[in-house]
């Protein structure tokens, strides 16, 4: 079977480019698993872990925001924030995280507020899940 | 006449003034390089954001529902100019071919009836348009304590461009910067953001497939148009830096080769102003020498 072409772009940079077996993804309504031959798909992201496996490799990629698109030509992944798993200081998911909590504070209408909070939910819960 | 003494002063000026230009010129040279890559590195970025968006308004396309940072406010009447210059001189036409060609649009609006805004980003653009525009100038955002061109800096324009659009202050933004080509050549560049104008092409990428949409097309649009002006604003900035450290370059490579050509001529004045007095010299004691 033919592999998936992956884009995976930040703005300041090109992450990765090339084809790979299968790639997860945190969705904003749940994880997911793209696979070679997905239906063309347009999601948002939510903070969490990319990972891309290729080769029988696992590579965890952390990121910050951003969308994914899958169309007949592959998957391309544009995070507003991406660091290797590896390389990722919890310190700044902690500034991250109190910039959230101010947001949530000086927010003034109600539909904002909760978009804010969902927002600093998922931050909170990818700190979790990067603790451990 | 000069004196030798002046003529030595001045050749020295010279020198100096080749020195700092030509310390310009390899400093520009060595930022041009980290931000060409910077630019080049935007680029997928901003391209695949583009296509990507070109899709999902193609298979939103008709529906009045659209954001109205898609489809636009329905009308063409006020247009708000965003220029993006440099914060420094001493390079070459740079700032002056974007000014231009905001400006030469500008006047072409105002003569259809239009209303034109300015928002300059960037203070030699500003300084140029304050002169002909001062009271269409919205806003300046002056990026001069800011030395490396984060995505945030972009955001943050973006944000207020949007807030404004909010209010209602304009119907069409477009974005005047510099194209990156190479050394010598950046092309001062208009491009529409809001509303976005994509490529016809773009379009037929999914060969008619629907996209699904998690959660549905409408929030996502939502998320994704004020990302992409702030994307397409980044791309200029960027691009607007490599410009400017081509043009600044290339503007301190001639410079350099003026003085070159300057300390060649006075040194040649110089010579021959020293060689004419010790002629006259040598003739004064030859003729007294004679006379006696």
């Amino acid at each position: 079977m033919a592999g998936l072409h992956f884009e995976f772009v930040s703005p300041e940079s090109v992450l990765f480019s090339g084809d790979v077996d299968q790639v997860d993804l945190p969705g904003s309504e749940g994880d997911m698993g793209i696979l070679p031959g997905h239906a063309p798909l347009v999601t948002t992201l939510r903070p969490g872990i990319v990972t891309i496996f290729r080769g029988g490799q696992r590579e965890p990629v952390v990121v910050i925001g951003g969308f994914a698109e899958v169309s007949p030509k592959g998957l391309t992944v544009l995070a507003d924030k991406a660091v290797a798993r590896a390389d990722f200081d919890i310190a700044l998911l902690a500034d991250e995280i109190r910039d959230a909590e101010e947001d949530v504070a000086d927010s003034k209408d109600d539909a904002l507020r909760d978009k804010l909070a969902r927002h600093l939910e998922q931050l909170k819960a990818l700190q979790t899940a990067l603790t451990q | 006449m000069p004196s030798l003494k002046d003529l030595r002063n001045r050749i020295a000026a010279t020198k100096a003034t080749q020195k700092i230009t030509k310390a310009m010129q390899m400093v520009a040279a060595s930022k041009l390089r980290r931000a060409q890559a910077a630019a080049e590195a935007a680029r997928p970025y901003a391209d695949h954001m583009d296509t990507v968006l070109g899709n999902i308004a193609a298979s939103v396309a008709g529906v009045d529902t659209a954001p109205r940072l898609l489809r636009g406010t329905g009308s063409d009447q006020r247009h708000l100019l965003l220029v993006c210059t440099a914060e420094r001189g001493l390079c070459g036409p740079f700032n002056t071919a974007i000014v231009r060609l905001a400006r030469e649009r500008a006047a072409a609006l105002t003569a259809e009836g239009k209303e034109v805004k300015f928002f300059c980003v960037g203070r030699k653009g500003y300084d140029q348009l304050r002169r002909l525009y001062a009271r269409q100038i919205v806003e300046l955002v002056d990026l001069r304590s800011v030395r490396v061109l984060r995505f945030e800096n972009a955001k943050m324009i973006a944000e207020k461009i949007i807030a404004l659009f909010d209010k209602f202050e304009f119907d069409v933004c477009t974005l005047f910067y510099s194209r990156f080509r190479s050394v010598i050549a950046q092309i001062p560049t208009a491009q529409q953001v809001i509303p976005p104008v994509f490529d016809a092409k773009a379009a037929d990428a999914l060969g008619g497939a629907a996209y699904e949409f998690e959660p549905d097309a409408e929030d996502i649009l939502h998320e994704l148009l004020p990302r992409n002006v702030a994307v397409q604003i980044f791309r200029a900035l960027l691009e607007n830096a490599a410009s400017f450290y081509g043009a600044q370059m290339s503007a301190m490579d001639n410079a350099t080769r003026n003085a070159g050509d300057m300390i060649r001529r006075q040194t040649l004045t110089y010579n021959r102003t020293r060689q004419a007095m010790i002629t006259k010299e040598l003739i004064e004691i030859i003729s007294g020498a004679e006379a006696l």
